[in-house]
């Protein structure tokens, strides 16, 4: 058996559309609430399925996973059976008959390495910004990225799902974005006239607008993590 | 406009095989997951990115994923033919096997959940307006963490398969939905579980978008007569492989020195 394995002989189990009757199934109760309206940092992170004719996908079922607004990685149980309290970091929605989807949710600040095994927790610090810990593997990871949310979706249609990123800007913050990308290096090898694409961009008090286009002329940036 | 048939579809399918064993015998690498875009699925379409993925190195957040455990799964779950008064009509079936990774270690303590039409090829939901029977016993939902050693066991209704709208006369295969989490989110896999044997593989334009024929292989599972229960139930073993990880198994790969 080792053998097997030091060859690599196990390769990936192929993906197949979602179907369109996941609805009875993997939509759950308060999964869009990836914390409670009355959080006091609490954001509304929406937008719209689109296809490659412009019009939005009913049957795409949309999930988050980022970390707290200080950075940190929740280890926590309970995404399925909320509390209303624990921040787990993840949420799962189905778009509407429009294609719409909306989680509330907070501005996930920048990863931080360490806060995964739970040793960059304790300080209390809540800038997110270095916990330069002795845990073993922090000392080689770069913070210095834009804060964003990962982005799965999933539809009938698709054969494989897609991976994408939600960056958030504030309204004044256009220019904000343009130096992430210069820092961030996933964001400074998207071509320029993509990147916009990634953009969760402020469209009212508290509410950051992420419309994801399938196919077309603003298909949104895409990403292949097996590289 | 006339429908479209099985004919038209099954010579768009063997012209896309046809070209993948071309390319294969010219020394092509073979294509291991599904084609994003595959017309022969109508709803496909228009519905797959045709930029090239951007390719990237996962960050810390792609590196892990949400923890799931006894607080929101329960093992009772794990059982589709016990949520209901009655006994769900149809023939009773054991789904077991191991997820693994892409170095053939087992993902453990993550989260499967699964989906599936009844005996009769009709599912629990508002849209599937198949004029089959919806049966009071049986949902067609389940969840199960994976053990220590990656394995999983359903107990649940071998599924019918079903008509579908891509053309006229199509049906789907037989199939379990199956949506998996590993300790990575870079790993997350949808896909379906299919059974051996069936003779709507070659008219599937769903199972057929995984071209190469081995790669068709690793989506059905096998008739394993030490999973069946005597008096009880037949059992299937499907094993799973998620990609990767490449950085999330470190303290695995300790103890095993």
């Amino acid at each position: 058996m080792s053998s097997s394995s030091e060859t690599g002989a196990f390769v990936q189990t192929p993906s197949q559309t979602v179907g369109p009757f996941f609805g009875y199934a993997l939509p759950y109760q308060g999964g869009a609430d990836v914390v409670d309206r009355t959080h006091p940092a609490a954001i509304r992170l929406h937008g719209r399925v689109f296809d490659g004719a412009g019009v939005g996908v009913p049957d795409a079922i949309v999930e988050v996973w980022q970390p707290d607004e200080s950075g940190v990685i929740s280890t926590e149980l309970g995404s399925f059976e909320r509390d209303g309290y624990t921040f787990t970091g993840f949420g799962r929605v189905p778009t509407t008959r429009a294609g719409d989807y909306t989680f509330t949710t907070v501005k996930p600040g920048v990863a931080v390495a360490g806060g995964v095994a739970g040793v960059a927790v304790a300080g209390g610090d809540a800038t997110g910004a270095g916990h330069p810990e002795a845990g073993a593997a922090s000392a080689a990871v770069a913070v210095a990225g834009a804060p964003y949310a990962l982005i799965t979706v999933f539809a009938r249609g698709l054969l494989h799902h897609l991976f994408t990123r939600a960056y958030f800007v504030d309204a004044d913050g256009a220019e904000s974005f343009e130096s992430f990308a210069q820092t961030d290096a996933t964001l400074s090898t998207v071509l320029a006239d993509r990147r916009a694409t990634l953009v969760a961009s402020q469209d009212g008090p508290g509410s950051y607008r992420f419309d994801i286009t399938l196919q077309g002329d603003n298909e949104t940036v895409f990403f292949d993590f097996d590289a | 406009m006339a429908e479209t048939t099985q004919a038209e579809i099954s010579a768009e399918i063997a012209a896309i095989a046809s070209e993948v064993r071309a390319a294969a015998n010219a020394g092509a690498p073979p294509e291991l997951q599904a084609r994003r875009d595959y017309a022969p699925y109508r709803s496909s379409v228009l519905r797959h990115p045709t930029h090239a993925l951007v390719k990237a190195d996962p960050e810390e957040i792609e590196r892990t994923s949400p923890a799931f455990g006894h607080t929101d799964v329960d093992l009772f779950e794990a059982d589709l033919t016990i949520q209901h008064p009655g006994e769900p009509l149809g023939e009773r079936i054991v789904v077991a096997g191991k997820v693994l990774d892409g170095e053939g270690r087992p993902v453990r303590n993550q989260l499967i959940e699964v989906w599936q039409a009844n005996a009769s090829g009709r599912y629990v939901h508002k849209r599937d307006q198949h004029p089959a029977p919806l049966d009071p016993n049986f949902t067609g939902v389940g969840r199960v963490m994976t053990g220590d050693d990656g394995s999983y066991r359903l107990i649940t209704i071998k599924p019918g398969p079903y008509p579908w709208r891509n053309h006229l006369n199509a049906w789907r295969p037989a199939h379990i939905h199956f949506s998996l989490f590993g300790s990575a989110f870079t790993q997350r896999l949808v896909t379906q579980m299919y059974f051996p044997g069936d003779p709507l593989f070659a008219l599937d334009p769903i199972y057929q978008s995984v071209v190469d024929p081995a790669a068709q292989q690793r989506m059905v599972s096998e008739y394993d007569h030490d999973l069946s229960v005597p008096e009880w139930a037949l059992g299937y073993r499907w094993n799973i492989v998620l990609t990767g990880p490449k950085s999330t198994w470190m303290e695995q790969d300790d103890d095993h020195e």
